[in-house]
């Protein structure tokens, strides 16, 4: 059971992909009956597999390596740490949910809906479990064609302009990102006499500084851009805005921690010296996002869009935090990647399910919701203030251990960092303030119907992890230390050597070492 | 040099053989016998028939008629892309035909000998020889573009093509001849070997002859500047034609440019700047051209020019991973780019179409399978992983990282990135059109499933589980280095 674990939880999804093609497509309950019980076993292997994963082990757990494509050394190679197992995780608790937010929303083309849902659930954790560079990207890439179709087919008005703006954008670092893993393929060829796309091997081999930094920055802008790190986050407010609610879920919750993830699993490890190099740069285009996602927030008229850039904001945090390149600061990122999934993905299932009942989303039309929607104006409090980060919340733990770090590394960025909790408390509570405080200033806000059963088991797992991470986090976070220790004294062990002179093991003279040249080279 | 080489061998062109013999045995008959279907049905015989007589000569190379003709596992490798595209596009072909009016029993056998001609061009070791099978290749093609006989943008593909054509092989058989004027033979073998000696001594003859040849099959696989007839000759044809001119042709182009510029002229290294020009203006000028198209035929035929770009990337670098690289990827590029014409033949069948890529409209809505095939052939095409598009691409561009191109793979992937928003939009109009738009519904026959089903799992296998195909590309290789 160990060694298929991983290829089960990944796999089931896509399982119930293909078998929900012989499902005839007029049989739409059917259809959304299968898609969540497909779901909820995955989750149920998952909890399976969070019970069998072993806190204190260092390392990864529940490997397989078999050959794919051994003519490169490529191989289906699996395994989990503790960061993976949260991000596992969350996927399989939010595919859960979003199936079951789905069930009324959409109503065209159901089948296919559900087939892609699956279908990206398989992509998001299979980029969670790859141990080997090639399928790591081969899951990366392949993710793009289901959540395309969500953007594309299930969503808002300006559907087609956000579905291409999306794929392009994470085309664009992808294709770079796909020449540095050539460079690195035939590196690690001159330098071990074999090829290898494990993770593991290629964080052993010693790069020049020179061609690490280009290989760093193809792999950040990628990630980059996927996370997303201003400048790099204008796809994000159309996607989110034009997506169907579990599109944004999903987006919000999953896949912009493949961005932070690519950073955590291949940058930091494996380019720790120009990660050293690229610190100050991305804590400041991190400083202004936290900033600028924050003040945009602040003016938005359309609650999702409001959320959207807040996400620009939260996501600053966890750069920010990753950063700062110590335990505290890693483990508070790797807890707010968590806390945002859940905390934004409420807020965006909260706004769904708004915008089912009055199919608008402006602020300026709601006012006074407390009175007639109370269950669910409590829902869309505890969201909005485990979103700003209040004490009793997971917001509070993930940002406080954030701030903790950085304020070690750097203490002016933190001072800068915590002005964007002050900022958060200023658009969220005012957002709340307008929509669910007050007098109710139009007749249609009357009569609304406050949450049925569906929407309450939607929410309340949401709430329970929310104050669990908040009161509670050590079985979270004792689970996430040995691997960001581990990777925190990779780096570390990296910093002591450049600064005497050394790089990860190669003596380098003058630019010596940054001239490489492959030893398989053709004609 | 094995002993074989001395003599005829008239065996070691068994495949060859026994297609010319269906081929005439159809053209006789055909006058004679009204049902067309049965003669679809022997000229698929006599394919697959050739198939398997090709599959017997794997890894076991052989040459005759005095060294002429050689069969390698390279010649083996790429005449299996020959009669699979020949065998998809009879299998297109024939409904195609019948809906429009146009079955005549000679186009089964002008596929054939096409077929024919371009198992020579890669199984040939010597200059006239390629040039032969060019010619035998090129006629029959010329004829097929004008198959719609009183349509005049069929008149004028043929003509175009016709003429065009005749210009490339003229540039051809003057560059041959500048080599032999150097070399004093056109054995492939012997200018290889002496190849030293004769740059020293005619250097200028060998140089010009070579750019000269270079350019008669730039014509041929459509590469940039010497693509101008592509679009219309692609518009114009019928569509199965269309198909296999995309496939066919280009694959055996790419055939003789390995042989020539790897094999026999492989030590002339200045040639990398000229492939690497070529590569660049083929990929950007394809891509940037397919963004304006709005008929799907002409796209895919800028995007058919941009993927020989693609190819070149790893010609320039040369050496046998070029000779692997461009192999493989040209088998995969077989299954999807057929498999993406296989529904536009589709499309086209229906009656008024002229193949605007507006006619998918709806698609998604009236025939939803077809259209999940149409978006698995796009996203193939546009180098997405889990398919055959995406490791072909992996392994070109491979060859260029080990040789050091690194810049000219960034541009190669910004190519790539350039063409993901052409083929999106395809997948764009097939899904996200109004729903209240009617899409006329095509009629399935049983041979364009049997095309869809050989052409997606093609793109799926060898994008899931590459590495059978892969180690046979890597067996693709020259006998007699």
């Amino acid at each position: 059971m160990e060694d298929r674990i991983l290829t089960l939880v990944t796999f089931f999804p896509l399982i119930g992909a293909v078998l929900l093609l012989f499902v005839p497509k007029e049989r739409d309950d059917s259809v959304k009956s299968i898609a969540l019980i497909i779901a909820f076993i995955t989750f149920l292997f998952s909890l399976m597999m969070y019970s069998m994963f072993d806190p204190v082990a260092n390392g990864m757990q529940f490997e397989v390596n078999i050959p794919w494509i051994s003519t490169f050394g490529i191989s289906y190679h699996l395994g989990i740490d503790g960061i993976s197992l949260l991000l596992i995780m969350l996927t399989t608790i939010l595919s859960v949910i979003i199936m079951i937010s789905s069930w009324n929303s959409i109503k065209t083309g159901v089948k296919g809906y559900f087939i892609s849902m699956l279908m990206l659930e398989t992509g998001m954790l299979g980029v969670f479990v790859s141990l080997d560079l090639f399928l790591f990207y081969v899951f990366w890439e392949a993710m793009l064609i289901p959540m395309y179709f969500i953007i594309g087919v299930w969503g808002g008005p300006r559907k087609i302009y956000a579905a291409i703006k999306f794929v392009l954008f994470t085309m664009f670092g992808s294709l770079l990102m796909l020449v540095a893993l050539l460079y690195l393929m035939f590196m690690y060829h001159s330098f071990a006499g074999e090829y290898s796309f494990s993770i593991l091997d290629l964080y052993k081999m010693p790069i020049p500084l020179g061609a690490q930094t280009y290989i760093f920055l193809a792999f950040a802008l990628t990630f980059a851009i996927k996370v997303p790190i201003w400048p790099f986050h204008t796809w994000l407010p159309d996607a989110h805005v034009e997506a169907p609610t579990a599109g944004s879920v999903i987006l919000a919750g999953v896949l912009l921690k493949m961005g932070t993830y690519g950073f955590v699993r291949i940058c930091l490890p494996m380019f720790p010296e120009a990660t050293l190099q690229f610190v100050p740069l991305i804590s400041i285009l991190a400083l202004i996002g936290i900033i600028y996602g924050a003040l945009v927030a602040m003016v938005q008229r359309d609650i999702k869009s409001l959320v959207a850039y807040s996400s620009v904001s939260h996501l600053g945090f966890v750069m920010l935090g990753m950063m700062a390149l110590n335990v505290q600061g890693l483990e508070g990122s790797v807890l707010q990647m968590i806390n945002h999934g859940i905390s934004t993905g409420a807020l965006f299932l909260i706004v769904g399910m708004l915008y089912e009942r009055r199919h608008t989303r402006m602020i300026a039309d709601f006012g006074g919701l407390a009175k007639s929607m109370p269950v669910f104006s409590t829902f869309f409090m505890i969201a909005s203030l485990s979103s700003i980060g209040l004490p009793l919340t997971n917001g509070f733990v993930g940002e406080f251990l954030i701030l903790l770090g950085v304020y070690k590394a750097n203490p002016v960025y933190a001072i800068i960092g915590a002005t964007g909790v002050i900022l958060a408390a200023c658009y969220m509570l005012w957002m709340l303030q307008r929509v669910i405080f007050g007098k109710i200033t139009k007749p249609e806000n009357e009569k609304l119907k406050d949450l049925d059963l569906r929407e309450k088991i939607i929410l309340i797992p949401l709430v329970i992890l929310i104050f669990w991470i908040g009161i509670y986090p050590k079985p979270f976070l004792e689970r996430i230390e040995p691997a960001v220790k581990n990777i925190v004294s990779i780096v570390n062990s990296s910093r002591t050597a450049s600064e005497a002179g050394m790089s990860k093991g190669y003596k380098c003279v003058g630019d010596r070492c940054d001239t490489h040249t492959f030893t398989t080279g053709g004609k | 040099m094995d002993i074989k080489s001395a003599a005829i061998f008239f065996d070691i062109l068994y495949p060859e053989i026994f297609l010319l013999a269906v081929g005439m045995f159809i053209l006789v008959v055909g006058n004679v016998f009204k049902n067309r279907t049965l003669l679809a049905y022997l000229s698929l015989a006599g394919l697959v028939g050739a198939l398997v007589l090709t599959f017997q000569q794997w890894n076991a190379p052989q040459s005759g008629f005095y060294g002429m003709v050689q069969i390698d596992n390279f010649s083996i490798f790429f005449n299996v892309i020959f009669l699979s595209a020949g065998i998809i596009a009879t299998l297109m072909a024939r409904d195609y035909l019948r809906a429009h009016g146009i079955e005549r029993f000679e186009f089964y056998p002008l596929i054939l000998f096409a077929t024919v001609g371009m198992m020579i061009m890669a199984s040939s070791a010597d200059l006239i020889v390629i040039f032969l099978g060019l010619e035998i290749m090129s006629i029959p093609l010329y004829v097929m573009a004008g198959f719609f006989r009183n349509d005049p943008n069929s008149n004028e593909s043929s003509v175009k093509y016709f003429i065009m054509g005749a210009f490339a092989t003229a540039f051809l058989l003057y560059g041959i001849a500048l080599i032999y004027g150097a070399a004093g033979t056109t054995d492939l073998r012997r200018i290889m070997t002496d190849l030293g000696y004769l740059v020293s001594h005619s250097g200028l003859f060998l140089y010009s002859g070579a750019l000269l040849v270079l350019i008669g099959f730039g014509f041929k696989v459509a590469a940039v500047p010497f693509h101008m007839w592509v679009p219309d000759v692609y518009q114009g044809a019928p569509t199965p034609v269309t198909a296999y001119f995309s496939v066919a042709p280009k694959a055996a182009g790419f055939a003789a440019i390995l042989r020539i510029f790897i094999y026999g002229l492989g030590g002339l290294n200045e040639l990398s700047v000229i492939f690497w020009i070529l590569a660049i203006l083929t990929m950007s000028v394809g891509n940037l051209m397919a963004i304006f198209q709005t008929n799907i035929k002409r796209m895919l035929a800028y995007s058919s020019i941009a993927h020989a770009g693609y190819i070149m990337v790893a010609l320039s670098v040369g050496g046998d991973g070029a000779v692997s690289a461009s192999a493989f990827y040209l088998l995969a590029y077989t299954f999807f780019n057929l498999g993406g014409f296989a529904i536009v033949t589709l499309i086209n069948s229906r009656s008024g179409s002229t193949a605007a890529i507006d006619e998918m409209k709806g698609m998604s809505v009236r025939h939803p399978f077809l259209a999940a095939l149409l978006a698995l052939f796009m996203f193939a095409l546009a180098g997405f992983p889990p398919t055959a598009g995406f490791f072909g691409k992996f392994y070109l561009f491979s060859e260029a990282v080990k040789a050091g191109y690194i810049w000219l793979t960034v541009i190669a992937v910004m190519n790539s990135f350039v063409s993901v928003y052409y083929y999106l939009r395809v997948v764009v109009v097939a899904y996200f059109g109004k729903a209240d738009e009617e899409f006329a519904p095509v009629s399935f026959k049983p041979a364009i499933w049997l095309v869809l089903v050989i052409t997606a799992a093609g793109t799926l296998i060898l994008g899931l589980l590459p590495q059978f195909g892969l180690q046979l590309a890597q067996m693709c290789m020259f006998s007699f280095k």
